[in-house]
């Protein structure tokens, strides 16, 4: 712009006056903005190149094996697939169980609790997500895997007839029905408190436009507040999708692993990625190191395709919203 | 299946505090009757006593009797909704469900009561609803796209055709014009001379030759004073108040001496 021949016939241009604090700030924004690439591109390359050596010298398929022989000095054969399996497994049980709940209590705290006892609630929600994560772990390994014994039995005498309850049920109590719910209880506190947010934004406007035409609470709030919070709630899902796909310690504590790919909830078996890297890390030789680095690449890849997929999700409907 | 309002004695309290007070009035079937008066004046909070819209806001309360024809609103086993779909509302800012096309949003109260309307009827429904918002031909050729794509005007229209979906008996109208330009207002007046014919209207207006060009009653708030409640001044003939009103404060308030 600056070579600009100022006897050029198209029209002078006009600039802003350049301020320092603008330019500052501007550049400190962008300069985060790239930050974030940066890490996000760093991670990536570093979990690439750490672990090319042992995928290229490994014997097995790495997406199809199940089996985990990495710790030797040659012909490592390992792969990911059961580990994959029981990380997705543990995050869907923990979704499916927490999302409903966290609607159902950000929808009491905004539209249904007297306005102290809501304060009070969303306080002690807001608290549950400052629990450290050990803390879950010891409380689900040593309270939570015996009390869910009895819940367990019914639940394979009742509907034992669908495979992911079918019996025997673990006498340990350390299944992958028992991490999903020590799960589910940690993301309840991100999804009821994204949930909370977005129903509170709900326009009065909407509320009153269903009332006015006769609809009760609750078909208001189906009318209204619902739709309107979808895209909040989803995201809120999302974030503790993500917060469940990468859990360590609670799982490596209540899980008693083993890597095959099992549908049985209430029967031991299955590991997840994050669980395994945690439990061979400090035992690892050979290729073992960049054989669990490949499966948190493959974690990795897991979180980037969840969260792109919640992103479809949420703008698909943007014409409506 | 247009229905008589009578108002007797009716008190608007916001907690402790007296928001309008000792209004009685009757309302007219088939007939539009406007309510005009300053800002704050309590002319929009107790026309929302009159389908209990008022309740949503927390600590409002009435003391008095609304009767639409021989139902008594406040009655002790009479239902909010019950009332809500017998009076409907329409409200300053249009207000279609952001989520919902422009079909979904008609039918969408009428569904409350019929969950399991057929496509036949609810084709019918929606249509006749549009014809009489005067929206039909607008946005035939694009029921299913968002509601809020409309203009301002329409939106408000389409309003209008999804309260009279519920097929109440009464039209309440919360200063329905004031967000439109001058073309949309004037299509909305319209509207209102067209829906008299099967409705009570009740409308709100800040604009006196709105309420001089809609209305065939015109009743008139005023406060007493700042922090003292709303009241019911005079309420008559639109021609009468807006040519010999009997009170001086009415006088003055059309005249634009104040307010």
């Amino acid at each position: 712009m600056t070579t600009t021949d100022p006897s050029a016939t198209a029209p002078p241009q006009i600039r802003a006056k350049r301020r320092v604090g603008d330019a500052v700030f501007a550049n400190t924004a962008r300069g985060s903005g790239i930050l974030i690439l940066a890490i996000l591109a760093g991670v990536a390359a570093f979990l690439l190149i750490q672990s090319f050596d042992s995928l290229s010298a490994n014997t097995a398929n790495f997406f199809t094996t199940t089996d985990w022989h990495a710790n030797v000095r040659e012909n490592p054969a390992f792969g990911v697939a059961a580990l994959a399996f029981g990380t997705v497994l543990a995050a869907a049980i923990a979704l499916v169980i927490a999302t409903p709940i966290s609607i159902g209590i950000a929808l009491f705290i905004v539209y249904y609790a007297p306005r102290r006892i809501a304060a009070v609630l969303g306080y002690i929600v807001d608290l549950l997500a400052a629990i450290p994560s050990v803390v879950y772990g010891l409380w689900g390994i040593g309270f939570l895997v015996f009390e869910m014994q009895g819940f367990y039995e019914l639940l394979t005498d009742y509907l034992g007839w669908i495979p992911l309850f079918a019996g025997p049920v673990s006498t340990t109590g350390r299944t992958m029905l028992s991490a999903g719910i020590v799960l589910a209880v940690m993301i309840l506190p991100i999804i009821t408190a994204m949930s909370r947010d977005v129903f509170k934004q709900v326009p009065q406007g909407h509320q009153e436009a269903a009332l006015a035409m006769g609809a009760t609470r609750w078909e208001m709030i189906r009318m209204a507040v619902l739709p309107f919070g979808r895209p909040g709630v989803i995201g809120g899902a999302m974030l503790g999708l993500g917060r469940a796909l990468g859990e360590t310690m609670a799982v490596a504590m209540i899980l008693s692993p083993s890597l095959v790919i099992s549908p049985f909830l209430l029967q031991s078996g299955n590991q997840t990625i994050a669980a395994h890297i945690a439990l061979q890390y400090p035992e690892a030789t050979g290729y073992g190191v960049s054989a669990l680095i490949a499966a948190g690449l493959v974690l990795f890849a897991i979180t980037l395709v969840v969260n792109m997929g919640a992103r479809f999700v949420v703008a698909r409907r943007k014409e409506f919203s | 299946m247009a229905k008589r309002i009578d108002v007797s004695g009716l008190h608007v309290y916001y907690g402790d505090f007296l928001a309008v007070e000792d209004v009685s009035m009757t309302i007219e079937p088939r007939s539009v009757t406007a309510f005009i008066g300053s800002s704050g004046c309590g002319k929009s909070t107790f026309l929302r006593t009159l389908n209990r819209m008022h309740e949503v806001t927390p600590g409002a309360r009435v003391d008095g009797k609304v009767m639409l024809d021989d139902m008594d609103i406040y009655g002790p086993d009479v239902d909010p909704v019950e009332v809500r779909r017998e009076v409907g509302m329409v409200f300053q800012k249009a207000n279609p469900f952001p989520t919902m096309s422009i079909y979904d949003n008609v039918i969408a109260g009428a569904k409350l009561n019929n969950k399991r309307m057929s496509k036949a009827k609810a084709d019918d429904l929606v249509e006749r609803s549009l014809r009489g918002a005067n929206l039909w031909e607008e946005v035939k050729d694009r029921l299913n796209k968002p509601g809020a794509g409309l203009s301002g005007g329409q939106q408000q229209r389409l309003c209008i055709a999804r309260a009279t979906a519920v097929e109440p008996s009464v039209l309440l109208m919360d200063e329905p014009c004031s967000a439109l330009d001058p073309i949309s207002t004037l299509a909305i007046e319209d509207l209102i001379h067209k829906l008299k014919e099967e409705y009570t209207i009740v409308i709100v207006t800040h604009n006196m030759q709105q309420a001089a060009r809609v209305s065939d009653r015109t009743a008139f708030f005023n406060l007493a004073g700042t922090g003292k409640p709303g009241r019911l001044i005079e309420m008559g003939e639109t021609n009468k108040i807006f040519t010999k009103p009997d009170e001086q404060e009415t006088e003055n308030y059309i005249t634009g001496r104040f307010g």
